[in-house]
């Protein structure tokens, strides 16, 4: 299996060696031409205004959604999971994202930098152990789409609570950042949960 | 679910975010939306850019939080402020004013002349200055979460920052080939802490994410940064100072991320129309230094 980590802006690094710690040495994509080289593709943490318009202006956008709707299996954390979002409340004018899960996304949900927070969150219903997550002028999901299954949630401070991890077939997204902790859990969980049957049953190895 | 705030971790990884990007100096709403619409990861708000402080001199200190507050409507991407070197009361309005960074800067007329900004006492995180590595490890003892070395703001001259970056990536190169019972000597010369030298020797870079300013003023000058071993770039007075603001800040952006791609830096230096005119750090008298403020 070929994963690549989208690498126009953000923590790329840190995906980078999460994916190697499960194992799985990814390609960085910067390129339309890298692209056709991978089986799955990481979305990561920065700005997703940013890593927008750079997709749109190299045409990795059209792409990328393209191979998404097709079943590439994708994971993206905090502004990949706003790009990977069919909607986007509190976006700039025009802001566009890949999409392919169908999910309403609030773009930094839980405030400004001094409302950042870590905590420890059930992952999977507590069936693992607690997962130590980091959320950084994190977005939350506001509405799920039928086929869509929450793993994660968080009581925000006004006692409302949110999906902040969310998966479909093939896609998977966290508000918060798992490559920032040294726990790879949610990495390989996407490899070998969604990514790899996805693709055994493509016939991609 | 104890929800904890202003972490170390939480911090410094607002920087892991911004790596890779541009962050613009901007002193209007209207430049905000400019540098957010352009590609910008961040924005500074100040009063005047580095070039105008250094024109019009006087006592340069934190902008008008209305100022502030206006650019914090206008963008969804973080805004950051900068507060005076060692005046804590500013980065204390600034913290209340919920900007997303601080940056405790030279450019501003520092405030104290030996003490910086305890910033462990802080929800908000800093990122300060540094000309050499011995200077970036104090500032980040004191509790800096990202650092960008110095240059020579204001200016359009690159030669200080590559000087900074040269510097800071040397010394990191040459702890990493020390012997362990060596490094004591190298912290007391670089009047660094010993922990800090010891983790930067073991990991070959910074703990926290080094971005590079002053004089930055055209896509290849952000590209060459990136190619030093800058993580990102702040461009000060460049962008807005210059004849098309909009295209080049597009421009410095798509250079950044396509850093080592000489096509790509040659398509995006095309039509520019004219960059800030600039002055050779050379001609600055020692005083009007700015890199040479912060101790």
């Amino acid at each position: 299996m070929k994963v690549g980590v989208l690498a126009l802006q953000g923590d790329v690094r840190e995906h980078v060696n999460s994916l190697i710690a499960c194992g799985v040495y990814p390609r960085t994509i910067r390129r339309i031409e890298e692209l056709d080289n991978v089986d799955a593709l990481i979305i990561p943490g920065g700005e997703s205004t940013t890593i927008a318009q750079l997709a749109e202006h190299y045409q990795l956008l059209e792409p990328i959604k393209e191979r998404i709707a097709q079943g590439m299996p994708a994971y993206g954390s905090c502004a990949g999971m706003i790009l990977l979002a069919d909607r986007v409340l509190d976006a700039i004018e025009g802001q566009k994202t890949f999409g392919g899960l169908d999910i309403t996304v609030r773009r930094n949900a839980f405030g400004r930098q001094v409302d950042s927070f870590e905590s420890d969150i059930d992952f999977l219903d507590g069936e693992n152990e607690k997962v130590h997550a980091v959320f950084i002028r994190a977005p939350w999901v506001e509405e799920t789409g039928n086929e869509i299954a929450t793993l994660a949630s968080v009581i925000a401070p006004d006692g409302t609570t949110h999906p902040v991890a969310v998966r479909s077939a093939t896609l998977l997204a966290t508000s918060f950042h798992p490559e920032l902790t040294g726990d790879y859990r949610i990495h390989r969980y996407f490899i070998e949960e969604l990514a790899r049957p996805a693709l055994i049953s493509r016939g991609v190895r | 679910m104890s929800q904890e705030t202003g972490t170390g971790r939480v911090k410094r990884g607002m920087a892991e975010m911004l790596k890779g990007g541009v962050i613009m100096d901007v002193v209007t709403a209207e430049q905000a939306k400019i540098a957010e619409d352009a590609g910008a990861v961040a924005v500074m708000a100040l009063e005047r850019v580095p070039a105008d402080i250094r024109a019009q001199g006087g006592v340069a200190r934190m902008s008008d939080p209305d100022m502030i507050e206006k650019i914090q409507a206008a963008v969804s991407i973080p805004v950051m402020a900068k507060a005076r070197i060692g005046h804590f009361v500013e980065a204390r309005i600034l913290e209340s004013l919920g900007v997303d960074y601080i940056d405790e800067s030279e450019v501003l007329t520092p405030a104290d002349y030996e003490n910086h900004i305890d910033k462990w006492d802080f929800k908000v995180p800093f990122v300060c200055g540094a000309t050499n590595l011995g200077e970036a490890l104090r500032r980040i003892n004191e509790g800096a979460a990202m650092i960008r070395s110095k240059g020579e703001a204001g200016t359009g001259d690159v030669s200080n920052a590559m000087q900074h970056m040269r510097k800071i990536g040397g010394e990191i190169r040459r702890l990493s080939s020390m012997r362990e019972d060596e490094l004591y000597v190298a912290a007391k010369e670089m009047q660094a802490p010993f922990e800090l030298v010891k983790e930067v020797a073991a990991n070959g870079k910074l703990p926290v994410v080094l971005f590079t300013a002053g004089g930055i003023a055209t896509p290849a000058d952000a590209a060459l940064m990136m190619r030093m071993g800058a993580d990102g770039v702040f461009i000060g007075s460049g962008i807005f100072k210059s004849g098309n603001p909009a295209q080049r800040a597009a421009a410095c952006v798509k250079a950044t991320t396509f850093f080592d791609d000489a096509k790509v830096l040659a398509e995006v230096s095309r039509g520019l129309g004219e960059a800030m005119v600039g002055i050779n750090v050379a001609d600055l008298p020692a005083p009007h230094r700015l890199a040479e403020r912060g101790w």
